[in-house]
């Protein structure tokens, strides 16, 4: 008994020792963003300048747009920071965020295999280019996660007059970067936002196919998470996000962001479409 | 991919990359408090379950066998609702911290460890039953006394908890959120890294995981060994 | 006796009409005999006779089916046990000889203080002194019966039970064990052996407990059943033709 009980205080010792948090005190603030923003390493770039201005640092969730304004409702993040406009307002509308501020913009690719089954590309009308695969039923993946990029993709099918289904409409339940992975190996068409395509590397036969179309206008919004709802939300140090992303250090971080020599996000803080 | 997985992850581990030598440091926080959490609760419930006698053991015991199976993302969905601020525990704010994630582990082991020890426990307790109770002792008393003679076969019980927990990347996505920095181990930013495109080092944290979980099974091994020549 | 044991004894032990049956098997049958104090007795009988089995019924760790085992004194109901046992093969803790001693002096409920003095004085009492920091499980056979009968003596019995001590041990061991049980029962415990060893059964033996299919088919000093076994079956077996 004796040697059972100087067991278990060593190991509590231990386990109290090794699971204590590291620097604690610090100020931080918890955002549920988009796997776009993330993995294209614009937080990367950004959030150390914020953290140098206000000493708040960032913990970025990355997630699909539907799962990110999830979070968002159950008050699990201090702010989001998503790209489904309809869906942001609808979330400030039924009172879980404060207010949306348009922040920045990049746009939607359709990208699909180099030998171009459905012979679509070039073009640079996304509608027509998504009815010519549906009639060719050439193979589409499709993210399938009530994503931004999801959203964004259902509503040009409904432009285009479709309900995709088939075989050649694979559903994948996916984030982009996976979604990507597995087109490169089908090969299929699918829609991406630009930024993570411009930072993936596993590219194999797909490239941009059709680019331009002001339908594949992808905006990003920004929206502080309700102390109405939540409480406990930080709502100072979020508002300190919020408002450093739409003033002009913030916005000129953003445009300063490169990725193989191209700028991935354009700011449009100030533009009142945004 | 310009470098091979194998260069890429000599590359990582030669430079040492402290965004690296970070996430493998989370990596090991986290599983090896698991580990030990599991230990405290499950070395103690698994013996009892072993030596205790009453209505509903034997549903007991297939409850947490067939628990060995919970799929990491249902152990982690649990653990998410349960820590949401919007869940029973939200307002400890926990959800997206390493404590978040040791927590899902533990709840994902915890089977493996009990349902395990039971089983060596009750064999030890058959080799002994008679001695031990020609002493005076009774089956609770016997627990103790049981744990530290199974040492040996428990740390192999251990490891096998330790595996589990090492290579899982369901619940600690779910429950840690994989912020950079923060909540992001060995499994989450290997996800993360495949679904960039970059496989090579994908592959290249794979590598050092692997390597890592060779290293602390060895290591156990040979303290195992050396304890058993020791102590017969 | 008194001052070793306090006031009261529980020999003599009475044991009347002891009855087992195990998945309808009738084990033991109808057994009654007595233990009085300082007593050597030895059960012996062919292989499958009921020996272990009437010890461990003896030693609390089977319930007859009938019968009664019966204790004397108000010692019977104080709730620890003054009988020990002594097991073929003992079972021993993967830990020092010595801790194997304070465990079960701790499981018989000494204070901590005095556990350590009494394991050690066991030990130097049978010249083991050199094994107590020894794992116990890494000590030969003889070593580890001999360590399994000083940690029943440190509990200061005062009935031993041994079960074929010697049975799985080679000569030297043999004599080792058989010197230690004379001088345990020098000391004035009582001995109850079962043994295959009809040597050591005259050496040990003040009375005999002829056992077969699990009835005592005769029961008498050993002079007396070595020299003129009384029945047919103790016959056959003191001249070995019985099979064990």
């Amino acid at each position: 008994m004796r040697t059972g009980n100087r067991f278990a205080t060593t190991a509590f010792l231990a386990l109290a020792a090794f699971t204590a948090q590291p620097a604690a005190g610090q100020e931080f603030i918890t955002v549920a963003s988009t796997t776009s923003t993330e993995q294209s390493g614009l937080f990367g770039h950004i959030l150390p300048l914020f953290k140098e201005k206000t000493g708040i640092a960032v913990r970025v969730v990355a997630q699909g747009t539907g799962q990110a304004l999830e979070t968002g409702r159950r008050g699990d993040a201090d702010v989001v920071f998503v790209h489904a406009r309809a869906q942001e307002e609808r979330f400030v509308a039924e009172g879980y965020g404060v207010a949306r501020f348009g922040v920045m913009y990049n746009d939607f690719v359709i990208v699909g295999p180099a030998d171009d089954p459905a012979g679509i590309k070039g073009g640079a009308d996304a509608v027509a280019a998504f009815a010519r695969i549906a009639q060719r039923q050439a193979g589409f993946a499709s993210r399938g996660d009530d994503s931004g990029t999801h959203a964004a993709e259902k509503a040009l099918w409904q432009a285009a007059g479709i309900t995709p289904s088939g075989d050649w409409y694979r559903e994948l339940g996916s984030g982009m970067g996976a979604t990507l992975n597995a087109s490169a190996q089908l090969p299929a068409y699918t829609l991406t936002d630009r930024a993570t395509w411009i930072s993936f590397a596993n590219r194999g036969p797909l490239e941009i196919i059709v680019e331009g179309d002001r339908r594949l206008f992808n905006q990003y919004g920004v929206i502080l998470v309700s102390t109405e709802r939540h409480p406990h939300v930080k709502a100072k140090a979020g508002q300190a996000f919020v408002d450093w992303l739409v003033s002009d250090e913030g916005q000129e971080a953003i445009a300063g962001y490169e990725r193989n020599g191209e700028q991935l996000f354009f700011p449009n803080a100030g533009d009142p479409a945004s | 991919m310009e470098a091979g997985p194998f260069a890429t992850a000599f590359h990582l581990l030669a430079t040492f990359d402290a965004t690296l030598a970070q996430i493998v440091g989370l990596s090991l926080r986290v599983t090896i408090s698991a580990v030990a959490l599991a230990a405290l609760i499950g070395l103690p419930l698994g013996a009892a379950l072993a030596l205790a006698r009453f209505p509903g053991r034997a549903a007991v015991i297939v409850l947490v066998n067939a628990l060995m199976g919970l799929p990491p993302v249902v152990a982690g969905l649990v653990v998410y609702l349960l820590l949401s601020r919007s869940g029973p525990l939200g307002s400890l704010g926990l959800l997206f911290t390493p404590t978040a994630m040791i927590v899902a582990q533990t709840a994902l082991i915890l089977p493996i460890v009990i349902s395990l020890t039971r089983q060596v426990i009750e064999d030890l307790w058959a080799e002994y039953e008679e001695q031990l109770r020609s002493l005076g002792s009774s089956r609770m008393r016997a627990i103790p006394t049981l744990l530290l003679d199974a040492r040996f076969a428990l740390t192999t019980v251990l490891l096998a908890g330790l595996g589990r927990a090492i290579a899982e990347v369901g619940a600690v996505l779910i429950v840690g959120g994989n912020i950079a920095g923060h909540t992001r181990t060995m499994t989450t930013a290997i996800a993360l890294e495949t679904s960039r495109g970059d496989l090579a080092l994908a592959l290249a944290l794979g590598i050092i995981l692997v390597g890592l979980t060779i290293l602390l099974n060895g290591a156990a091994f040979a303290a195992s060994r050396i304890g058993r020549r020791m102590t017969g | 006796m008194s001052a070793m044991h306090g006031s009261h004894s529980i020999l003599p032990l009475r044991v009347r009409g002891l009855g087992l049956t195990l998945d309808g098997a009738r084990l033991i049958n109808d057994v009654s005999f007595d233990i009085p104090p300082r007593s050597r007795t030895v059960v012996i009988g062919p292989n499958g006779a009921g020996k272990s089995l009437l010890l461990r019924l003896c030693h609390g760790l089977l319930a007859p089916s009938e019968g009664d085992i019966s204790w004397s004194g108000p010692a019977a109901s104080d709730g620890r046990k003054r009988h020990a046992m002594v097991f073929q093969r003992p079972v021993m803790l993967r830990r020092s000889a010595l801790a194997n001693l304070t465990h079960a002096l701790a499981l018989a409920g000494l204070p901590l203080r005095e556990r350590n003095a009494r394991a050690e004085a066991a030990l130097e009492r049978f010249g083991l002194g050199a094994l107590a920091h020894r794992p116990a499980r890494v000590l030969s056979g003889g070593e580890q019966q001999r360590l399994a009968i000083a940690r029943a003596w440190a509990l200061r019995p005062e009935l031993l039970f041994l079960d074929e001590p010697t049975s799985a041990l080679d000569p030297a061991a043999t004599r080792a064990i058989e010197a230690m049980i004379a001088t345990i029962h020098a000391e004035g415990v009582a001995i109850v052996m079962t043994t295959h060893d009809l040597g050591q059964a005259r050496r040990h033996a003040d009375e005999v407990l002829f056992l077969h299919r699990g009835r005592i088919v005769e029961r008498s000093p050993a002079y007396a059943f070595f020299e003129r076994p009384a029945t047919p079956e103790a016959r056959a077996f003191v001249a070995g033709e019985l099979v064990w």
